[in-house]
């Protein structure tokens, strides 16, 4: 079964002053399933995920969303859009209590007033929706949270808007055994119900646990996007520390220069 | 480009469940208010406490050693005393709260009351008007310190020490080399000056308890109706009580005859100040704690990166608290003119912002960022004014006060560093 991609991304290019970081990228994201993005350190993984989420302006190539092709320049843009991520370094504020973290930006408003009732609910909903019972009150300040607590506020931020799209960067990178497969059963979940998920992980064992999908960054180029069911465990270590196993991935891995 | 709108209603990946209702008996919620109160005090989230304890502690150390520390006329002279520099500190209150400083907050007051003293008296402005272009002047002087820093980037501490040097030479150009420019007009001078009718007193107390009480009532049964946990009542009581019964003695005192020669001149009332500054108190309070602007405020100063990524506007947001504060700023000038009844060269000067910037600290507002309210310039700036007052009682040389203000603030700025260190060890 193959369902459209609602984004894909084609022949993006991201320089950082002189640095290229991504070359000619090209990345297809399908609704209902789980993409896996892997890649070794500073392959560009994260840096293309703030291009998709309007992070860094990208310098060439195109941004096809649900069919149209679309400019995305500014975080509100992309979530307008649909697409959410939860970044690596989670992008809370320690400061302020779980709800007002969820609707940061977005905050409902009777008049000139917060109307703080009414996303209350909501957050509580949207967890309760997660099965998350792990924390104890919604007005508890992020700072007094643990990771995995953390972790479980920024995806129900996510998934607090009509999202489409929703981007996980390394979401158990920092977490314990029981936390993380709490983590990817939610990872699985949201796919389940229809969310097109990418999900960043270091992890082979996670990555072949829930995706659908693998597609390897090489040095800022993509190697290859793949079927999980057609791939095996050693073909994308292969694909991430040569940048191509077999027939798959680049032409000339030694070819490519950093 | 394409975007397409974002629905309102939220999707939930999954079916959604219920609120949960949350009918707790009263005593045991009040207890687990308590007990959440005190873990967040233990967690390194003082927020007012020093303050209180520290004005409780110096009130009474001063009252036993000098018994006029506790007269009507020492508690008047107190909140007029204070009034000005609680101004320049809810200013600075929101540049703190970005984890910035406005090192010229004090001059700024300078320059406004020399705009107003200017056009009052030298040019016969009405006192709106006088009043209006000195709330003015601190406007685009906070506009320009605000895009120097979110715009240019320049560091606050380096743009506004230029500007403590700048504005205090433009109060010597102002004011023609050091002269004293005196202030006649009755309403201005009436704001520091003079005090209310003892009836309206009452009357302004009575309106103020009530609006509160209606407001927190209100929200409380909002809560409940919408199966969300309110605030426990008993909570909801203490606070109203309190306050009304703090108001009461306060209006009570302030009501009493404190003029050593009634025949000459009667003197009660409370004093014209304190209206004024309860209104900037609960404006501030209303911005910072309920609307989206003051939450980006909070959020800009948590994590500037992550409030970018929420699609909030960083740059607009720290320009806007440089404009408020440097606004505010003039409103404390505008009250240390009429307090001196004139505007010379050391309007704003001396140790006017080393005080501000101790009172939002010592209130509890942290150098940090992310972490203080609009009251901590309250009861930081009664603190300072205490010290001030009381050491004078003592018959303390200025050296001596400046002395102890300091230390005072440095011990407050130690608590901010250690408590904001037992917050992040966690
Ligand atoms: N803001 C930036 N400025 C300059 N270089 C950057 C920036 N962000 C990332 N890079 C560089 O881009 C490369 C890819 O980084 P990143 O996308 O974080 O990799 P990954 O997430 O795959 O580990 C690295 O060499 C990194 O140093
Ligand atoms: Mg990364």
């Amino acid at each position: 079964m193959t369902t459209t991609p609602i984004l894909r991304l084609r022949g993006i290019d991201k320089s950082f002053g002189a640095v290229q970081v991504l070359h000619d990228v090209s990345f297809d994201v399908r609704p209902g399933e789980v993409t896996a993005l892997v890649g070794d350190n500073g392959a560009g993984k994260s840096t293309l995920v703030k291009c998709i989420g309007g992070i860094h302006p990208i310098d060439g190539g195109e941004y096809w969303f649900d069919g149209e092709r679309v400019q995305v320049h500014s975080p509100r843009e992309a979530a307008a859009l649909g697409v959410e991520i939860v970044y690596q370094d989670l992008a809370l504020c320690d400061n302020l209590d779980i709800v007002q973290n969820m609707f940061l930006g977005r905050e409902k408003r009777r008049g000139l007033v917060l109307d703080d009732t009414t996303m209350e609910e909501m957050a509580a909903r949207t967890l309760e929706g997660l099965s998350v019972r792990t924390v104890t009150s919604i007005r508890q300040q992020v700072s007094s949270l643990s990771g995995g607590q953390r972790q479980t506020v920024a995806i129900a931020k996510a998934v607090l808007w009509n999202s489409k799209v929703v981007v996980l960067d390394e979401p158990t990178a920092a977490l314990g055994v029981a936390q993380t497969a709490q983590v990817l059963e939610l990872v699985r979940r949201l796919a389940d119900n229809g969310l097109a998920v990418v999900l960043i992980s270091h992890n082979m064992n996670d990555v072949f646990a829930v995706s659908d999908r693998i597609a390897a960054l090489y040095l800022g180029r993509m190697a290859a996007q793949v079927s999980t069911s057609d791939v095996t465990y050693s073909q994308v270590v292969e694909l991430i520390t040569s940048g191509r196993s077999g027939d798959l991935g680049l032409a000339h891995s030694n070819g490519v220069t950093a | 480009m394409t975007a397409a709108v974002v629905p309102e209603k939220p999707e939930l990946p999954h079916g959604p469940g219920t609120p949960k209702k949350n009918g707790a008996a009263g005593a045991a919620s009040l207890r687990s208010a308590a007990r959440n109160y005190v873990d967040r005090v233990r967690g390194g989230e003082l927020g007012a406490l020093p303050a209180v304890l520290g004005l409780i502690v110096l009130c009474v150390f001063f009252a036993v050693l000098r018994p006029v520390f506790l007269s009507e006329l020492n508690f008047a002279n107190l909140l007029t005393q204070g009034a000005g520099s609680i101004a320049i500190a809810m200013g600075l209150v929101f540049v703190l709260l970005l984890g910035e400083i406005d090192l010229s907050a004090g001059y700024a007051s300078g320059v406004c009351a020399a705009v107003l003293a200017i056009l009052l008296t030298d040019h016969g402005w009405p006192w709106y008007g006088a009043a209006g272009a000195a709330i003015l002047t601190g406007t685009v002087i906070g506009l320009v310190l605000g895009l120097l820093v979110a715009k240019v980037g320049i560091p606050s501490f380096v743009v506004t020490l230029a500007a403590f040097l700048g504005f205090q030479g433009i109060v010597l150009m102002l004011l023609k080399e050091g002269t004293n420019i005196s202030i006649r007009d009755d309403t201005i001078l009436a704001v520091a000056n003079n005090n209310l009718p003892p009836a309206l007193g009452w009357v302004l107390l009575a309106v103020s308890v009530g609006a509160y009480a209606a407001i927190q009532l209100r929200r409380s049964r909002n809560r409940r109706r919408r199966g969300l946990a309110p605030a426990p009542t008993a909570l909801l009581a203490v606070r109203i009580g309190g306050l009304a019964a703090l108001g009461a003695i306060a209006v009570h005192l302030l009501n009493q005859e404190r003029s050593r020669n009634v025949i000459v001149d009667s003197l009660k009332g409370v004093p014209i100040v304190v209206p004024v500054i309860g209104v900037l108190l609960v404006a501030g309070t209303f911005l910072l704690q309920r609307t989206s602007f003051g939450l980006h405020i909070y959020a800009v100063g948590g994590n500037a990166e992550a409030a970018r990524r929420a699609g909030i506007n960083v740059a607009a947001i720290r320009t806007s608290a440089f404009v408020i504060c440097s606004s505010l700023a003039a409103v404390g000038g505008i009250i240390a003119a009429s307090r001196g009844n004139s505007v010379d060269p050391n309007t704003g000067g001396s140790n006017v912002l080393l005080l501000a910037v101790g009172a939002a600290v010592i209130g509890g507002t942290s150098l940090f960022g992310g972490r203080g309210r609009i009251v901590d310039a309250v009861l930081g700036g009664m603190v300072v004014a205490v010290i001030q007052n009381g050491m004078g009682l003592m018959g303390y040389s200025s050296g001596v006060k400046y002395a102890v203000t300091g230390s005072v603030l440095l011990v407050a700025a130690g608590v901010d560093a250690l408590s904001r260190r037992r917050a992040v060890r966690r």
